[in-house]
């Protein structure tokens, strides 16, 4: 019963055997953690890769298989969407790069293995916005927020257009010209995104980001994004691209490099600090004293250590803790997001507009 | 041991400490909460439902509480709690017990995929299983009540849980949902039936629950194999008909009104079509229930 849960899923991730000894209550507790964290069909293919997911008692096991069973059907309809979108946009010659997700399961990396999907994520050049819009809209794609303020906001100052959802499929799809918005204090480079980035095997015009850009994405993504409960899937969906990519031979000593160009060494730092921490990914030496250019001063560190470690490990925190930090780092996102006086008039918008809908 | 069986005070006890381990059929929730309106609820209409030990596993961890705002003094709400967040909006306080039946059908519609699992009422007479697929509003839940206040036994009023290897139905039994006329309806048709406060202003409208009969929630564990399907249609006024409905007709209500129909893909649709294969397959039309029960009763009584 003294195991926290934090440590159970850690556990879960890095070494399936030892939940053997689980009892019962331990499991209910693993379960119920790896739910909130959308984890659970991870933890159900690593113990199904090693044999042991039929030595689960049966009540725990019927969740790892039910969150698996799901997680392969929304991996079967993130290929089909994916082909969906393809087609759409394939008479426009315009490079369509896959992010995240979508790019993790098309290319088949383990990081795929057992992920929950929601949206689909794209990169293509802003120039072709225009005509990709065009095309999207023409082949049933249609804007989920049409208020002039949301239009407004995505087109002006956001690195996407706003979502799109498709009318018949449901499905959601964003569109990005850039990792990080336009009003962003990070200022990463698309052009140089764009230029590396490479074919998808067995693709004719689908393409996705290099390696190092990959991880770069997803280490900016879950430090910089204000959508906090799913800090923990990102930190995993790290540390499989990063165990990933380590086997071949000339990933590590270009990556802090790489992240200098693109003004993404803060991003870069934190996450091999908090891969490292949590996961026990298998950083070198040497490329974690690289990535020390990206080094926050001391006083923000420990303030964000106190913060990521509290919504990286819920379950290790009182609630209101946790939720006090969530509410910080939800905060600094949109901090990191916008300048100042932009963000105070954003905010006011999203409040008046809330009292506006409750008063309804 | 039984719901029932603890005295009220220690009930009250246990929903506001660590939670209280209900099994309804193959699912264990532990609820907790410190609303009088759950507590009431709870023991009134799980009183016949079996309570697991502490050291056992609870699939969902739920609580319905007032949130700690200076709301909680003029017009209280209250939230849905699961796995520690809140998936909802919150409701007002009046509506606690209703709140969490709608939480429970969502925690398991939501992710109890070991099943294939349908928007519909099941009964059962003599090991075969009727089912009474339908949106809200059809009177699968009034025709649902009917036919348990006169000897069918009840599955499941909302979620039909399919085994995906045997094709049966899993009982998921619970309190059966009465809205606006229907309350009154099952009162005259079934003045013994056990009915809570009826909750007004839902976004059903007004909302009671009828608490499962005592044999029906002794039996959580039987399952029965699907008969018969009929898609209910409740019209005032209309006399009881049924009609013939279409093996490929009754897959598509089935699949249409299945939760997780999409996630089962090949499998789903196999499921699916053996189901329909050996039931028979009607639409429904009904005015009263004492015109209605006794269709069904004819049916159950050819072999």
């Amino acid at each position: 019963m003294s195991t926290p849960p934090a440590h159970l899923i850690g556990l879960a991730l890095g070494n399936p055997q030892a939940l053997a000894d689980l009892s019962l209550p331990q499991w209910e507790a693993l379960v119920c953690h790896a739910r909130r964290a959308n984890l659970l069909p991870r933890i159900a293919v690593a113990l199904d890769d090693l044999g042991l997911l039929y030595e689960v008692p049966a009540a725990p096991r019927a969740h790892l298989v039910a969150a698996r069973t799901l997680a392969h059907a929304q991996a079967d309809a993130v290929r089909r969407e994916v082909a969906h979108i393809d087609r759409a946009l394939a008479a426009s010659g315009v490079p369509v790069v896959l992010l995240k997700g979508a790019a993790y399961l098309l290319a088949d990396m383990p990081a795929a293995r057992g992920r929950m999907f929601s949206d689909i994520d794209i990169l293509v050049p802003r120039a072709a916005l225009p005509e990709v819009e065009a095309k999207l809209m023409l082949n049933g794609w249609a804007a989920i927020k049409t208020t002039a303020y949301d239009q407004r906001y995505y087109r002006q100052w956001m690195h996407e257009l706003p979502p799109l959802r498709h009318i018949r499929r449901q499905t959601v799809l964003d569109v990005h010209h850039a990792i990080l918005p336009t009003t962003a204090r990070l200022k990463p480079d698309s052009a140089k995104l764009l230029a590396d980035s490479r074919r998808l095997l067995g693709e004719p015009r689908l393409r996705i980001l290099a390696p190092h850009d990959i991880v770069l994405h997803s280490a900016t993504h879950l430090f910089c994004n204000e959508d906090v409960g799913n800090s923990l899937r990102d930190l995993v969906d790290l540390d499989s691209l990063l165990r990933d990519f380590a086997q071949k031979g000339d990933f590590w000593p270009r990556l802090s490099s790489r992240a200098a160009e693109l003004d993404l060494t803060r991003p870069l730092y934190y996450a091999l600090r908090y891969a490292v921490r949590i996961l026990d990914t298998p950083v070198p030496a040497r490329v974690q004293s690289a990535a020390e250019m990206g080094r926050p001063p001391a006083a923000l560190r420990g303030l964000m250590d106190t913060l990521f470690m509290q919504t990286l490990q819920p379950e290790r925190a009182a609630e209101w803790l946790a939720s006090l930090a969530r509410g910080s780092l939800y905060l600094r996102a949109h901090w990191l997001r916008m300048p100042p006086l932009l963000l105070a008039c954003h905010l006011l918008v999203k409040t008046f507009r809330r009292e506006q809908a409750t008063a309804h | 041991m039984m719901v029932g069986d603890l005295p009220y005070k220690e009930l009250a006890r246990r929903l506001a400490g660590a939670g209280l381990r209900l099994r309804t059929g193959p699912v264990v929730s532990r609820i907790r909460s410190r609303l009088p309106a759950v507590v009431h609820g709870v023991a009134l209409h799980y009183a016949n439902h079996t309570i697991e030990d502490e050291d056992g596993f609870a699939d969902f961890r739920v609580g319905v509480v007032v949130p700690p705002s200076l709301r909680r003094w003029v017009k209280p709400q209250v939230l849905f709690e699961f796995d520690g967040a809140l998936p909802f909006l919150p409701l007002p306080a009046p509506q606690a017990f209703a709140m969490l039946e709608w939480g429970l059908n969502w925690c398991v519609s939501n992710h109890c995929h070991q099943y294939l699992i349908v928007h519909s009422a099941a009964v059962e007479k003599s090991g075969r299983a009727l089912l009474l697929p339908g949106p809200p509003g059809s009177g699968k839940s009034t025709l649902c009540a009917g036919l348990i206040s006169r000897g069918w036994r009840l599955l499941s009023d909302e979620l039909a849980l399919l085994d995906l290897a045997s094709g049966s139905v899993v009982p998921l039994t619970r309190p059966v949902s009465l809205k606006n006329a229907s309350i009154d309806a099952i009162r005259r048709f079934a003045p013994e039936a056990l009915l809570g406060p009826p909750v007004h202003d839902t976004v059903k409208g007004s909302v009671a629950h009828m608490k499962p009969p005592t044999e029906s929630a002794h039996r959580a564990n039987e399952t029965a194999r699907p008969r018969w399907i009929a898609l209910p249609r409740f019209e005032r006024g209309a006399a009881a008909r049924l009609e013939r409905l279409s093996k490929a007709q009754a897959f598509m209500q089935l699949a249409d009104n299945a939760f997780n129909y999409d996630v089962h893909g090949r499998r789903g649709f196999e499921l699916l079509a053996d189901v329909v294969t050996r039931s028979d397959c009607f639409a429904f039309r009904y005015g009263s229930l004492e015109d209605a029960v006794p269709v069904f009763d004819a049916i159950a009584r050819q072999p």
